[in-house]
This record gives structure tokens, C-alpha cells and sequence, in this order.
């Protein structure tokens, strides 16, 4: 079936939203009475204030929401979710807003749940080694929780100051530390989740899942707010290593650093982190963190170890060693605690950092083998030529997951338009050398209308399916994620009864 | 971020800071986190982004301030936690300035806030008035329970005994060979209600070589005003603090002017922006801003005495937002309370506002009572004996929650090097 769109207020030129319907924006009243029956403190109707919720960490993509609700017991998600599934309203949830694929965008005919006043930390179980918290709690409120007694959360995004636990688990956000430590879906145990029709369930415990059935936390874990609500996440804590060193190591060409990756890796080495920043984010990150980083450089990589003392050591004079004889014009090694997190406070800043010297930026997300590297950042270079724009690139190195932030000026007119096409030969590039479209920020609107060039339509239909078994009415979260939503009954997930869908009037693109 | 401003609009110098720092903004959200306002209420109206934004949606379209302009930018304690996260820079002190100048012309409010504020505008800056109308809010104390939320909180928050003494212009010479001549802010509201943190700073000055000068005519930095809105008002009194300085500069030579109370110091530091566009005071309130410091950073550079009392004591060093986030001082005070013998602990959640906050605690004390008893537990879990901070505001609202000691910086330094041991701590009984 073919989808019916229009463009709704995005800046961006070629991203469709579907069509926003008429008859619930015209029952708004109504249904912004019934959310404050619900959640009596909490409902923003007004269009001012409204507004700061148009979009997410892709400011590019903007939308103004039918109405906010802002619930802050699980109850208060159920009554929600029960009454749009009854009346037929659509729902975006969102955690604290730093999607960076638009996962969080509104539609103008839904309702916008925002999560953040669920932000207690509801339990820390030592013995289990887990931390029980609502959704809006930040990433980095967990390890703050637990560092006082020598443990932490291991998954640790760049925007771990301010994204939400619940966000991490739709996106299964991954981080610096990942290459070690896995993503988010290595590190939950339990959820709670609100499924569409308001009923609340639980998944997972608080052990190491069992390998026996459906793998459902494998399914929530990354589902994009497709499936159902969030309402508790059950994380995994571990001991803090005995030893950690940071090291900074610069080179005078990418190359050089990308040769440096492929040679740590193919020596067997498993640092714990292992980044790589390009001249313009080394310099935009440096001027706000001071973190010591080579101003003289091209590229520079930053590595992890971690362990027992004497395997820290050795293993820091090896990775050392092996980026001497790749050419290293630098190489530093942490000497203390707060040196190492200045070393990474300065990456982890890198995106917002270059806002400081370009007022916008397109962030990419594509995954290319390790050793194509350096070939993929000299083509990214000739592209940048071509296309009359800046790049900065931020790299995680170990696992192959490029970041390029491509620099414009939304105010100049065209500048945007030659940004995306900049983005769209990037990740034309990435499939090119073998990589793939996603790394970790998710598909969201973002990347929703490449999923073809990924995966062919029965993959597409079977994926469908599975959002069909939780949400047969399409009322979570749409046009996110899937190019085309077929509508369930069509694939054979609904039962027809008496020639009736169970949702006739449903608008179906 | 994108901005669409009219070549026209952009005439107004207020809308060309504005747009520059919009400019900055990338969306990240990484400020969210770390307000306290989202941190209460998590709202994204109640963020520095959203703030931003609602900002940008007033000046773009040329608005008067809607209810919710007022309402969430009204809730911002102005604490600038936002600007330390900040990793692209943006100036959000400057932004929100120039929204709360738009929304005391444009907004509405209702006439009891209107009067609230016109009040605390005139009363607060001079000491003389502020000293009188303590009078009459004494005698109100204990009829506090009687009286409407705000003024309530207003009467609530004068502590039942104040030494107050009056700074009035003179000079107070170095012990022994002056290594530094400088100017002291003699301040408002803190010599109304605690002249012994003047005095602690004026001895402890004085014994470390540096000159101190009350120069005549200096008098309220004016940021109690700006950030009620009150452009003008604030602008005459930061004009002629220029000018005092610069009399005292020319004549007889500063090192530094010196600043005691942490809230006014971010505003003295910015003065050089303030009177950017001034054709006369422009350079003279550059340089102003440029000899502003901490009392702690001139300390810090001249050196500390060698300690002989105090030590052991540990102390819980309360980060006053205005000193950690608007001047970036965080070391200097704890270096200099470990180089005179005290053990400093650490307060979590340091990077959070107490509430104080200029008027907030006044303007809005639902969610100042709430920062504050926050930020008392988390005090009071340090377990120290006494509480240090380097800002009147944050002393004034942490003492009667906090169930130790609360005394500025400066008068532990003082104890430490030879002077008085602090009042409060014999009061409390606490040490023996
Ligand atoms: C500067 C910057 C750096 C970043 N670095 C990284 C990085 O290193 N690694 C990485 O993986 N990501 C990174 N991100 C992307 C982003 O922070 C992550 O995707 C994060 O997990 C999003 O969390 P959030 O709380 O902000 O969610 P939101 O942006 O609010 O929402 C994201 C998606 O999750 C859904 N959602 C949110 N909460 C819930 C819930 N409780 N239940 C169901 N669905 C929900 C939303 O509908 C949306 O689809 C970065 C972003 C920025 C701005
Ligand atoms: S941290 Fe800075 S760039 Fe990011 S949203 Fe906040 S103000 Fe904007
Ligand atoms: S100044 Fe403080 S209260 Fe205001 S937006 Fe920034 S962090 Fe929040």
C-alpha cells in the first residue's frame, strides 16, 4: 500500500511524516481534559509551552505535539495508555530528549509522554549487583549512586550527563566503554513496561536472563518506543577495576591512527575504550575541558586498559609500543584518577563541543570495518571538498562506529540541504566499503527511509510483525523506524471477525 | 542552532547577543540534567534548553512574554549550573538577562508580585533602607504564620539577630609591608545582616600585606535589580561603581577589587559587558571587571600565613553557584581551607543551587524551600563540623535547616591565621 504524506514542519528537505488526522487534532479538547482527569498536575496544552518539546537532540526535525503529558506514577502510564488505545490517540514517548535520530519527535496528532519525572533511584541490590531505577533516571545517576562502594554502570553514551535510562534501553545505547563491556542490552536485567493497552508487565529479574524461550528483553532492548512504555529498568552494576589508565596517543596523519586501531586490535589487545577524534573535534573538545589533548596533531586515539595492576602495566607499555612503531607523534598515560576522567570528559563533550565552532552540525552514525578505516576518512576528506563543508570526526575506533559531524549554517540558506546530501554520501560510502547504515543512535526518522537499502522487504515484514504482536493498532511511536508501516490485519496478524477490523476507522499508511 | 531574526530586529544590540548566543546552542540537552529546576520538576519548560527555547520563540516573533515565558523563565534561579555543563559555550547568563529585561516590559503579572518586586528592587541595595525595613520584619516574625505565602517566606528568612555595621568609605592600612592595595565591595544586603564577614575579610586582608580601600561612592553591584528585570535601575548603580573604582585607580593605584559575596562578583566580572555599547564607561568597566576577584582568589595569590588554630576541624565546603558556576572558583577556597588545617569534605550533589539564590527564595519558596532541604541533607550526610561557604545568600538560607554551624570562608581563614574563632561556633557549642 502505498504511503500517503505530507510534509509536516521539518527543516529537513525529504523527511515524510504521515499524515496527521484530522478528526483527533479536532477531539483535542476532549482528550487534553481526559489526560488532566488523569494526571491533574501535569498536562501542557499550551502552544508556548508546547514548544521546547518540538524535537529532540535532531533539532533539524520539528513538530509541535497534539498535547504533553507528564505522568509520574506507573499508574498514571497505564490510565494514558488505556484511554489512547480505547479513543484511538497516538502516543510518542520520551525519555530526556538527546535522540540524535529523532526517535523522540512529535506528531501532531499524538500525545507526547515525557518521562522525566520519573527520576528516583528505587533500589540499589548489592547482593544481586543491581540497581532498580524509573526511566528518567540519567545514565550517570546510576554510577553516581554506586561509586561511593567501588561499582558502576557499565554502558556509558557521551550523553550519559543527561539521557535517561529508558531512553538508553529504546535506543540500546551504546558508549565509549562498549567495546568491553557491551551495550545496553548486555547490562539490563529487568524491565517493567506499559504495553499499549495500559497493561503493565515484567520482564527479565535481576540474574543474568536464562536461555530458554523468546528472548523479550532482547526485543524491548532497542525497540525505539515501538513496543511499549518503559516504566523500570533493571541494570547490571559491576566492581570498578583495580587498575584503569587512559592513554592519549597522537598522529600526524588519520592513517597513521587508523593503522594504529587495526594493529591493537590484531595484537589481541581488548582495551576497554578505544576512540579516535580528528584535528577539528580535538580542538573544539580541548577548548572546553582542557583536558591536555596534542593541539599539533592530526588525529588522536584515546585507549582504556583496565584490570589487575601488572596487566594494566603491561599492557599500556604494549599498546604504547604498538603505537610507537605506527608513527605516534605523543603518547601520555593518565597519571591519576582525574586525569583519566579529563581525558574522556573532553570526548564525551565532542558533539556539543563543536558547537563552538560551527553553529550547526548533522551528526552521522554509520559502521564500517576497522580496516577500511583510514581509506573512509581520506574519502570522507574528498567529500567534505566536493561539498563545500566542514567535518569533524569522532570515532569509536574499536568497534568500527564513525561519527562524522558534518558542520553547516542553518542560517545560510542551502547550507542544510548540502549537509544532508554530505550525510547521504557518507553513508552511501559506508555500505560501499562493507559497513552498515546504524551504529548506535537508533533508526528513528533519522534513518528510517534507508532501512530498504539495509534490509529486503520479508525482513522489513517479519520485523513489522513483531510490532504488530505488541501494538496491533499502530498507536506507539509511528512513522519512526519502518519506511512503510503496512497495517497489521493486512498481514495477517489480526484476526478479521464478522469482515470487522477490530479498528475500521483507522488511519493506515 | 537555526535562528531566523530580521536584519531590523538584529539593530537592537540586545537581540544581537541574543542571536549569537542562540547561535551556540546545539540542542544536546546535556544542561537538562544538571538544573535544578528540571532536576524538581522535570519538565523540559523547567530546563535551561527549554528555557532557551521559550526565549527564542519570544524574540523571534517579536512576543510579548506569554504566561509560560514568564512562568518557567520566573522558576530559573539564574544559578548558571547550565553554563558549566555547557560544552558548546553558550552564554545562557546573558540570554536569560536579556528575556527577563522582555518580560518585565511585556509580561503580566498580577499587582501583589508586581509590588513584591518593586520593593525588593529598592529596598535591598541600600543598606540603610534594608536596615529599617529589618526593623519592621522583625517585629512581623511572629506574626509570620498570619501572612500570605510570600511575604511569609520574606519575614521568614531575617534571622531574629543580625550584627549589622555599615561600612562607610576609609582605608585601612597593611600590616606591615603592603604587598597589595585593594578595593573592597562593602555590599548590601551582607553588612546589613553579618557585618562580621566584612570584618574577617578587612583582618584577614590586612595581615596578609593588602591595603583595603571602602572607596567612596562604590555602593550595590546591582544584581539584585538586573535580575528582577530592572535594567535601568541596576545600570545607574553599576555606573557609578565604575566610576568610584576608576576615581580610586587613577588617584592612588588597585590591584584588584574585591569581592566577598560571591553573587555580586559574577556581577562586578561582568561588567565590561554590561557597559559594552556605553560610549563613556565602556573601558573603564572592562578594566573594573577585569580587577574583580574572589576574596578567595586574591588570597590564594598572596599566600596564606602559617595556620595556628583551627586545625582538624573538617568542614563541608558548600560550592556557592554563583562562585562555582558564574566564576568558575572552585579550588582556590578549598586549597586555602586545606593549607590552613581544616580537612575539607566534599558535598554531593555540590553542583546543585541551595535556593538562595538572589530573591528566589523570596519569589518563589515553594521550590526554594524544596533546594534547600535538598541541599541541607546532603550537608548535613557530610558530617563535618562546621559548614563553610564563600556567599551571604546561601548562609542565609542553609542555617536554619542545616544542624551545624554555617559560617563564610573567610572567617575560618581568619580564625586560622590569628583571628577571632567565629561566634556561631561557641553558640553552637559545637567544638569544644
Ligand atoms: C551529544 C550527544 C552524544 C551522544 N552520544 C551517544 C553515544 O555515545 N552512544 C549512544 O548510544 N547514543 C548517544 N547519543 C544519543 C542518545 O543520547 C541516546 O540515544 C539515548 O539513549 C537517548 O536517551 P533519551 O533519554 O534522551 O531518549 P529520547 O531522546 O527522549 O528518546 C529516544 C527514543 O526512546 C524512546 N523512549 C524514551 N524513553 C522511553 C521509555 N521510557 N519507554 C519507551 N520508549 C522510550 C523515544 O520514544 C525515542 O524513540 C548521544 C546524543 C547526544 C545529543
Ligand atoms: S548544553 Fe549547551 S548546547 Fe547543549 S542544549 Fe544546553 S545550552 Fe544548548
Ligand atoms: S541558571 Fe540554573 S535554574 Fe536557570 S536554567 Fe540554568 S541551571 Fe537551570
Amino acid at each position: 500500500m502505498p504511503r500517503v504524506v505530507i510534509p509536516v514542519r521539518c527543516v529537513k528537505t525529504d523527511m515524510r511524516m504521515p499524515v496527521p488526522d484530522t478528526p483527533t487534532i479536532a477531539r483535542r479538547q476532549q482528550i487534553v481534559g481526559a489526560l488532566r482527569r488523569i494526571v491533574p498536575d501535569g498536562v501542557i496544552a499550551d502552544e508556548a509551552a508546547m514548544r521546547p518539546y518540538e524535537c529532540d537532540g535532531l533539532a533539524v526535525y520539528r513538530q509541535i505535539p497534539l498535547v504533553v503529558v507528564l505522568p509520574s506514577t506507573v499508574e498514571q502510564v497505564s490510565a494514558i495508555l488505556r484511554y489512547c488505545n480505547a479513543n484511538n490517540v497516538k502516543i510518542v514517548p520520551r525519555g530526556a530528549g538527546t535522540s540524535l535520530s529523532g526517535g523522540a519527535l512529535p506528531l501532531a496528532d499524538a500525545v507526547t509522554i515525557g518521562l522525566g519525572r520519573f527520576n528516583r533511584i528505587l533500589e540499589i541490590d548489592w547482593d544481586n549487583r543491581c540497581v532498580v531505577a524509573q526511566p528518567g533516571v540519567t545514565n550517570l545517576a546510576i554510577t553516581n549512586a554506586v561509586q561511593h562502594r567501588g561499582f558502576y554502570y557499565a554502558p556509558d553514551p557521551s550523553s550519559q550527563i543527561a539521557c535517561s535510562i529508558g531512553g538508553n534501553v529504546a535506543e540500546n545505547a551504546g558508549g565509549v566503554h562498549c567495546l568491553k563491556y557491551g551495550l545496553t542490552t548486555n547490562n539490563v536485567l529487568g524491565l517493567q513496561i506499559v504495553l499499549p493497552d495500559g497493561e503493565v508487565v515484567r520482564v527479565g529479574g535481576r540474574h543474568q536472563p536464562e536461555g530458554e524461550g523468546y528472548d523479550l528483553m532482547g526485543l524491548l532492548t532497542g525497540s525505539e518506543g515501538l513496543l511499549g512504555i518503559v516504566t523500570e529498568v533493571t541494570v547490571r552494576i559491576l566492581r570498578k577495576p583495580e587498575t584503569v589508565r587512559a592513554m592519549l596517543m597522537g598522529f600526524a596523519s588519520n592513517e597513521a591512527a587508523g593503522d594504529a586501531v587495526a594493529a591493537i586490535i590484531g595484537a589481541g589487545v581488548v582495551p576497554a575504550g578505544l576512540e579516535m577524534m580528528d584535528r577539528l573535534a580535538i580542538h573544539a573538545a580541548e577548548e572546553f575541558v582542557h583536558a591536555g589533548y596534542p593541539l599539533d596533531v592530526e588525529a588522536l586515539l584515546i585507549a582504556e586498559l583496565d584490570g589487575p595492576q601488572a596487566e594494566v602495566d603491561y599492557l599500556v607499555e604494549r599498546v604504547a609500543a604498538i603505537a610507537a612503531r605506527c608513527g605516534a607523534a605523543c603518547v601520555r598515560v593518565s597519571a591519576s584518577e582525574d586525569e583519566r576522567l579529563r581525558f574522556w570528559a573532553g570526548r564525551k563533550a565532542a558533539f556539543p563541543a563543536v558547537g563552538r565552532i560551527s553553529p550547526d552540525y548533522l551528526c552521522m552514525d554509520g559502521t564500517i570495518p576497522r580496516r577500511r578505516l583510514a581509506e573512509v576518512l581520506a574519502r570522507i576528506r574528498a567529500l567534505s571538498e566536493k561539498h563545500g563543508l566542514r567535518v569533524a570526526n569522532v570515532f569509536h575506533a574499536g568497534d568500527g562506529n564513525l561519527h562524522p559531524l558534518i558542520l553547516f549554517d542553518a542560517n545560510r540558506p542551502g547550507e542544510l540541504e548540502r549537509a544532508e546530501e554530505f550525510g547521504a554520501d557518507i553513508l552511501r560510502l559506508c555500505v560501499e566499503v562493507g559497513g552498515v547504515l546504524t551504529g548506535e543512535h537508533g533508526v528513528g526518522v533519522e534513518k528510517r527511509d534507508l532501512m530498504p537499502v539495509m534490509f529486503d522487504e520479508v525482513d522489513l515484514e517479519q520485523q513489522q510483525r513483531v510490532k504488530c504482536a505488541f501494538d496491533a493498532g499502530g498507536l506507539l511511536n509511528p512513522g519512526k523506524v519502518f519506511p512503510t508501516l503496512h497495517n497489521c490485519a493486512e498481514m495477517g496478524r489480526l484476526r478479521v471477525s464478522g469482515g470487522q477490523l477490530p479498528f475500521p476507522d483507522l488511519p493506515r499508511f | 542552532m537555526q535562528t531566523s531574526f530580521t536584519p531590523d530586529q538584529l539593530r537592537d544590540p540586545a537581540i544581537t547577543a541574543a542571536d549569537e548566543i542562540l547561535r551556540k546552542c546545539v540542542h544536546c540537552g546535556f544542561c537538562t540534567a544538571t538544573c535544578p529546576t528540571y532536576v524538581l520538576l522535570g519538565d523540559e519548560n523547567d530546563s535551561p534548553r527549554g528555557r532557551i527555547y521559550l526565549i527564542k520563540d519570544m524574540l523571534e516573533n517579536d512576543r510579548p512574554a506569554s504566561d509560560a515565558v514568564t512562568r518557567h523563565v520566573d522558576r530559573c534561579l539564574s544559578c548558571l549550573s547550565c553554563m558549566t555543563t555547557c560544552p558548546s559555550g553558550v552564554n545562557y547568563m546573558h540570554l536569560v538577562d536579556v528575556g527577563r529585561q522582555r518580560i518585565a516590559r511585556t509580561g503580566r503579572r498580577s499587582a501583589a508580585d508586581r509590588l513584591l518586586r518593586w520593593l525588593l528592587a529598592r529596598v535591598l541595595p541600600s543598606p540603610e533602607r534594608f536596615r529599617l525595613a529589618l526593623l519592621g520584619a522583625r517585629m512581623a516574625r511572629p506574626f509570620a504564620a498570619f501572612l500570605p505565602g510570600r511575604l511569609k517566606a520574606l519575614v521568614k528568612l531575617v534571622p531574629p539577630a543580625a550584627r549589622t555595621a555599615i561600612l562607610e568609605p576609609r582605608v585601612f592600612p597593611a600590616e606591615g609591608v603592603r604587598r597589595r592595595r585593594v578595593a573592597l565591595l562593602a555590599g548590601c544586603v551582607q553588612q546589613v545582616l553579618d557585618a562580621e564577614i566584612n570584618a574577617a575579610t578587612i583582618r584577614l586582608l590586612t595581615k596578609h600585606g593588602c591595603e583595603v580601600v571602602v572607596a567612596e561612592g562604590a555602593g550595590c553591584c546591582g544584581a539584585l535589580a538586573y535580575h528582577l528585570g530592572r535594567e535601568e535601575e541596576a545600570l545607574a548603580g553599576v555606573r557609578s561603581n565604575v566610576r568610584a573604582w576608576i576615581r580610586e585607580r587613577t588617584a592612588r593605584g588597585l590591584d584588584a577589587i574585591v569581592i566577598n559575596a560571591s553573587g555580586c562578583g559574577t556581577m562586578v566580572k561582568d561588567y565590561g559587558f554590561l557597559l559594552r555599547n556605553d560610549p563613556e564607561l565602556a573601558p573603564g568597566a572592562a578594566e573594573v571587571s577585569a580587577l574583580a576577584r574572589d576574596v578567595t582568589e586574591v588570597l590564594a595569590a598572596v599566600g596564606l600565613k602559617a595556620a595556628v588554630a583551627g586545625a582538624g576541624t573538617t568542614v563541608a565546603y558548600h560550592d556557592a553557584c554563583s562562585l562555582q558556576h558564574g566564576q568558575g572558583v572552585r579550588e582556590a577556597p578549598r586549597l586555602l581551607l586545606q593549607g590552613a588545617g581544616f580537612e575539607v569534605r566534599d558535598v554531593p550533589e555540590g553542583h546543585l543551587c541551595c535556593g538562595s539564590a538572589g530573591t528566589y527564595n523570596i519569589l518563589q519558596p515553594e521550590l526554594a524551600t524544596r533546594l534547600r532541604d535538598r541541599k541541607a541533607a546532603n550537608v548535613d550526610g557530610v558530617g563535618a563540623d562546621v559548614v563553610a561557604a564563600g556567599n551571604i545568600g546561601c548562609i542565609l538560607q542553609l542555617a536554619p535547616a542545616i544542624g551545624r554551624p554555617l559560617v563564610h570562608t573567610v572567617q575560618l581563614l581568619d580564625w586560622a591565621t590569628g583571628g577571632p574563632r567565629p561566634r556561631v561556633l561557641d553558640q553552637a557549642n559545637w567544638l569544644n
